[in-house]
């Protein structure tokens, strides 16, 4: 029997910033619609892992595979096309455009059609009806038409997954998509990241424990740019050195 | 909130836009008839001005040198005049293209760098082209100007006069008719990719977008505008100068752009007018002083209306209409 590709998979990564290594030798697979979470202590390498697997920087040495197939010296935005797509930590988004302009660039980015000029923006008819499910399913569709500096900072950490499900990911890469919001907000939050389709491949960063072992069939734990280790969440939740480096020896079982 | 609605509202004509160009672009040609060639210089001035706007305003890319293009499609309709073909609107097609062109592999640099290193280069370019059109002095007649232009009848019909009437009215029809154009282009989905990109270059990555390729587009056909601008200029005034290409026309048009306002394209015709009718007056009265009032002007501008002389108004409308 053949084993199943994985949706994304990288190979021996290594990345040093000078002397500082942050990824050392991280192989790490995902297998297609994996709810897998990325935990590990401040400066771990988690967001700097993200970036080596969308390209945001070039690794050292190592490989990335998405589907199957090598894109390690692929530039970001086609990584993106082929179905490659991250959340930002920090909100990174277009604070002079509202929610609807935002989608509505991702859907026709993605449509291919970002670059016509002849007719208006309000003729892609389609495209706007999306733009706006998709705002409406994640709750923002009444502020849809404000500018998004105007939004809560609960809501713009919504409209960073909405941008991101605007693409049609095959692979969601979340860095800590609860960062900054309340806790009664944050598990609602990760009720309407579980509920992504299952053909949807998640890996999320995530530091509030009770959300990890809430949501994630499996965890990988780095430690200064090393995988500690990796299993499910029982697994992680008995493993004596996840407990002293990382959960500090308290009781999460 | 219907989206389709809101975003048909934000792109639709406005009764202010349906105003402006009879009263503040007509007008003029009854009123000062004697001012026509002020009037066309103005109109000339105001197209260049839309495409800076269009790269800087809506795509973010500073640029110090844009004159560079604005020139390049003077001298390209200014020798093929010279060299017999004096046919105005042929003229300023192949001016565009040649212009376009050049701005088309200009933009290669252009898209690789940003912010001082792009204000570096694009000054650079400038400097480059004066210098190159100045040895070039045969064939472009150096400092001394671009000589021996005709410009034919417009369609066969209209003669160039003196007085400047077709010259006014031919800027002013090339001015309209690329405005809808630009206007076009801003409200479509490559205008909202470009403002994503001038918000933030790195989301629109993260989101597919080959930025560089988009900005390409813009800066060529930016560029093409801009040719078409100096080609006007060229033809109705059948001479060109090193002027034409130098540092100080691409300094004022970016004083002209953001004294009106970027981002809006109505912004750069205002700014054009604006700039260009109080350098008349106060050149007049006092030449030395004129840049002293200009420095001034800018300054309160950015100092109290950060969006821009139409960004001001617009404030001020919206606070009329909610008292
Ligand atoms: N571009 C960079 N240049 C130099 N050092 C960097 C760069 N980016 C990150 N670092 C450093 O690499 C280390 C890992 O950073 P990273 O952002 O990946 O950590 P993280 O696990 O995401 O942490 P957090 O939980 O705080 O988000 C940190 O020490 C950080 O200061
Ligand atoms: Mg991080």
């Amino acid at each position: 029997m053949i084993a199943p590709v994985n949706a994304l998979e990288t190979g021996h990564l290594n990345k040093a910033f000078g002397k500082l290594v942050v990824a050392d030798d991280i192989s790490l697979a995902l297998p297609q619609g994996a709810r897998h979470a990325l935990i590990g202590p401040n400066g771990a390498g988690k967001t700097t892992l993200i970036n080596l697997m969308t390209g945001v920087l070039p690794p050292d040495s190592g490989q990335v595979r998405l589907d199957g197939k090598e894109i390690t010296g692929l530039e970001s935005d086609v990584r993106v096309k082929r179905g490659l797509v991250r959340t930002f930590q920090i909100n990174t988004l277009f604070p002079k455009l509202t929610p609807l302009e935002s989608v509505l660039m991702a859907v026709l980015e993605r449509e291919g059609i970002s670059g016509q000029w002849i007719a208006p923006l309000a003729a892609r008819r389609d495209a706007i009806d999306e733009a706006f499910g998709l705002l409406t399913q994640l709750g923002l569709g009444d502020d849809a038409t404000r500018p998004t500096h105007d939004l809560a900072y609960g809501q713009q950490r919504l409209l960073e997954i909405a941008l991101a499900l605007a693409t049609k990911p095959k692979v969601l890469l979340l860095d800590e998509p609860a960062a900054g919001v309340p806790k009664s907000e944050s598990a609602a939050l990760f009720e309407a990241i579980a509920a992504l389709p299952t053909d949807i491949s998640v890996l999320f960063i995530e530091h509030d424990m009770n959300l990890v072992f809430t949501f994630a069939s499996r965890i990988t734990v780095l430690v200064q740019g090393r995988i500690l280790t990796e299993g499910s969440p029982d697994e992680i939740a008995h493993d004596p050195q996840v407990r002293e480096v990382y959960l500090g020896g308290a009781d999460h079982g | 909130m219907d989206p389709h609605l809101w975003l048909k509202r934000k792109g639709r004509i406005s009764p202010y836009e349906v105003a402006f160009w009879p009263i503040v672009l007509v007008l003029p040609f009854w009123l000062f008839p004697t001012y026509l060639s002020l009037s066309s210089q103005i109109a000339i001035t105001a197209l260049f001005c839309i495409s800076l706007d269009l790269i800087l305003g809506y795509a973010g890319i500073i640029s110090l040198g844009h004159a560079a293009f604005f020139g390049i499609g003077a001298y390209a309709a200014g020798l093929l005049s010279a060299h017999g073909w004096g046919e105005p609107l042929s003229g300023l097609a192949f001016a565009a293209v040649v212009a376009a062109f050049a701005g088309w592999i200009v933009s290669f640099m252009i898209v690789r760098v940003q912010h001082l290193a792009l204000l570096m280069i694009t000054l650079g370019l400038g400097f480059l082209l004066v210098e190159l059109a100045n040895s070039l002095g045969s064939f472009t007649g150096g400092a001394d100007g671009l000589q021996g232009i005709d410009t034919w009848k417009l369609l066969g019909v209209w003669k160039f006069s003196f007085w400047g009437k077709t010259a006014y009215a031919y800027s002013l029809a090339v001015l309209f008719i690329l405005f809808l154009v630009c206007r076009r282009i801003v409200r479509s989905p490559f205008g909202l990719t470009l403002e994503a990109i001038r918000e933030n270059p790195d989301r629109t990555t993260a989101l597919g977008a080959p930025n560089r390729a988009h900005l390409q587009k813009i800066f060529t056909l930016s560029a093409g505008i801009a040719g078409i601008a100096g080609a006007l200029l060229a033809q109705t005034t059948e001479t060109v100068s090193l002027e034409s290409l130098g540092f100080q026309r691409s300094a004022e048009i970016a004083i002209m752009l953001i004294l009106g306002g970027t981002g809006r394209l109505y912004g750069a015709i205002l700014g054009a007018i604006i700039f260009m009718v109080a350098r008349d007056q106060l050149a007049g009265m006092n030449p030395q002083y004129w840049y002293f009032w200009i420095g001034l002007l800018l300054m309160i501008v950015v100092l109290f209306m950060p969006r821009g002389i139409l960004g001001g108004l617009e404030r001020l409308a919206a606070f009329g209409r909610r008292r």
